[in-house]
């Protein structure tokens, strides 16, 4: 099995707080890979450094064998990368459908002369990204709602948009970044179902989550990440026996 | 539902009903609809009605202002950016077209004078407004919001003070004057030129005028209705999907693969290139270019007339420049004399008497007058309509969503 995304010596710094310390590890391709930590950990800051959010202080960021370090956040999506956010970050007042075409900005071929005389070439292009939108909005379940405004929909559902949106760029890789926050167990179980369906898209999902429960079930492959340092990796069963994690989690015992 | 496919609906007997019903309720369309019926009837009806093609020149000249708000509304009402500074470009495109089109050039150290054709240069002056609207975007669009403003506000100074003081090429103060009327290979003259019907070529015979304004007239028409079209296509493609996503959310775009500056400097350069065309077409119907007439106050003018029409909605913003227009140059400027008028006629005509050191009279007064009224209008307005005249449907929502219930979790300001 092959790595699709290798961080290799990865370290933020702001002013004087390290936020990421020298982590290191390799995404493998086709599972679900799934970092943890307790809050304020460095997750988040991890995942801006790979989608080119933040430029990283040190370290490397490989993407199937290509250095993506310091790209920005557009040529990462060029590159293979999608994600989400921790904060729902839709466009409230466009519609469903256009919010999902947006993810196809990048993959759009259409020049400022075809947007600007409609073209044949630009109309054909645009007809086949509404079909793809609508395709993706299916995926998720939501092809009811296509025409109204995102920020009408309910909270689960805005979850699910964003994840189509993200997975309209074509990526090699699905970065979902705290997916499951204020679900319900059941909507959580929903997700798992759906990030199942992505994995068969030949899509490598890499989630963050806080709450340990919900990904020893899905994940492969766990890296457990306290105060920006690294301190456990492995399958779900390592790592939930590792002293190191029960205490970051559970606190150290009198 | 796309506006090419309404078209083509039209054909159908059966699909037009449906699809002019749709149309009926469209305040956009409706719109269109009275704004190109008034666009070919005002030459005729105010010629008829005052004997004189003045109106009709004065109609052309507000067309300037409405391509001046179409291409500024791609800024701001499209991408979000406030430009305080969009006069600028206006001015740019009137010099380019002054320097490539009068005996200015031979009095500069070249010594040559440039006669290049209005049709060539319009272009070039695109092409030119559109080069220093990215050259200036290029190292300020990284600026966000205010930041932005400020930047603007300030290029918007210092190009027409440039023009001002670079009087070896520009003839600073003394402004560019005899630049040349553009002019057609082959027109039709007939009892609107009061000639009687026939086909004429040349230079002498089919150049524009000053004095007759009708052409000029008809070719901003001409020129507004391309640029409509093509804005409006903008609007509906990747492109300006992309502009409404920076506008809304820039994170959020960037992470959909929208190179967020990339895609400001385009927002920016086409806006710009709108009013290289302005500026061409200024240059040559008033055949005088001066650097007075790009100031700060021409920006705001702008500004005003798509915040008025309603930012974002091309309709919008062409009702709002015409009113404004309508305020400013014709409703202000006779507003004096018609309460001069008014005083006579009921009786009042002490009011119009002035005293010594006291009361001015009437006339004199009420043009005093002339900025706390174009204030108190727009305050009245913006009160009682603060998404704009003709406001876009997503633009009167943002304005309203306090009001719809939230159903959302709310969001916390952070990335």
């Amino acid at each position: 099995m092959t790595d699709i995304l290798t961080v290799h010596g990865l370290t933020k710094r702001f002013g004087g707080l390290l936020a990421v310390d020298n982590v290191s590890f390799d995404v493998p391709e086709g599972e679900v890979f799934a970092l943890i930590g307790p809050n304020g950990a460095g997750k988040t800051t991890l995942f801006n450094c790979i989608t080119g959010y933040y430029s990283p202080t040190f370290g490397r960021v490989t993407l199937a064998g290509k250095d993506i370090t310091g790209l920005k956040p557009h040529q990462t999506v060029k590159a293979g990368i999608a994600r989400t956010f921790q904060n729902i970050r839709l466009f409230d007042f466009m519609t469903v459908i256009d919010n999902v075409k947006l993810g196809y900005h990048s993959r759009m071929h259409s020049k400022l002369w075809d947007s600007l005389l409609k073209t044949p070439m630009e109309q054909r292009e645009e007809a086949v990204t509404t079909a793809g939108a609508m395709e993706l909005l299916r995926f998720v379940g939501l092809e009811g709602r296509a025409d109204h405004q995102a920020r009408n929909l309910a909270y689960g559902q805005q979850r699910r948009l964003e994840i189509a949106r993200a997975l309209a760029t074509n990526p090699k890789l699905l970065l979902l970044d705290e997916p499951a926050a204020g679900f319900t167990p059941q909507e959580k179980v929903e997700l798992m179902e759906l990030v199942g369906m992505i994995l068969e898209r030949g899509v490598t999902v890499f989630l963050i989550e806080h709450d340990m429960r919900v990904v020893m079930g899905v994940s492969k492959k766990i890296v457990v990440l306290d105060h920006g340092e690294k301190i456990a990796e492995g399958n779900p069963e390592e790592v939930r026996h590792n002293p190191r994690v029960i205490e970051a989690y559970l606190g150290r015992s009198a | 539902m796309n506006q090419k496919s309404n078209w083509r609906r039209l054909l159908d007997p059966k699909d037009r009903r449906r699809v002019l019903r749709a149309w009926s309720r469209d305040p956009n369309a409706i719109a269109y609809a009275v704004l190109l019926a008034g666009a070919l009837a005002f030459p005729g009806i105010s010629t008829f009605l005052t004997g004189a093609p003045t109106l009709t020149g004065l109609a052309a000249d507000a067309g300037v202002w409405v391509l001046l708000a179409i291409g500024l509304n791609i800024v701001v009402g499209f991408a979000g950016l406030l430009d305080l500074g969009y006069a600028a470009f206006f001015a740019i495109g009137a010099y380019s077209y002054a320097l490539l089109a009068s005996p200015q050039l031979g009095n500069t150290p070249i010594h040559h004078a440039v006669h290049l054709p209005f049709w060539l240069v319009l272009f070039v002056a695109m092409f030119i407004a559109a080069g220093s609207g990215a050259l200036l975007g290029f190292p300020t669009l990284r600026l966000r919001g205010d930041y932005l403003a400020i930047v603007t506000l300030g290029f918007g100074e210092i190009v027409p003070r440039i023009f001002r003081n670079a009087d070896v090429w520009t003839g600073g103060i003394n402004a560019i004057g005899g630049i040349d009327q553009p002019w057609l290979p082959i027109c039709v003259k007939g009892p609107w030129s009061s000639d009687p019907l026939q086909i004429v070529y040349g230079k002498v015979d089919c150049s524009f005028s000053t004095f007759e304004p009708t052409a000029y007239y008809v070719f901003m028409v001409l020129l507004i209705v391309g640029l409509v079209i093509g804005a409006t296509n903008l609007q509906r493609s990747r492109l300006g999907r992309a502009w409404m996503a920076v506008r809304e959310d820039e994170t959020a775009a960037a992470s959909c693969g929208v190179n967020t500056v990339g895609i400001k400097l385009l927002a920016f350069a086409i806006g710009a290139s709108f009013s290289g065309f302005g500026g061409a077409y200024y240059g040559a119907k008033l055949s005088l270019v001066s650097p007075d007439n790009f100031g700060f106050i021409v920006s705001i003018t702008v500004l005003v007339m798509v915040v008025l029409g309603g930012m974002g909605n091309i309709p919008g913003v062409i009702v709002g420049a015409l009113v404004f227009y309508y305020i400013q140059f014709k409703l202000l400027i006779d507003l004096p004399a018609n309460a001069r008028d008014l005083a006579n006629s009921i009786g009042l005509h002490f009011l119009n008497v002035s005293t010594p050191g006291g009361w001015p009279g009437l006339e004199t007064f009420v043009g005093r007058l002339n900025f706390i009224v174009t204030g108190l209008i727009l305050v009245v307005m913006m009160l009682l309509r603060p998404q704009g005249l003709l406001p876009s449907p997503t633009r009167r929502l943002e304005l309203t969503h306090e009001e719809a219930a939230p159903v959302a979790a709310p969001r916390q300001l952070q990335s």
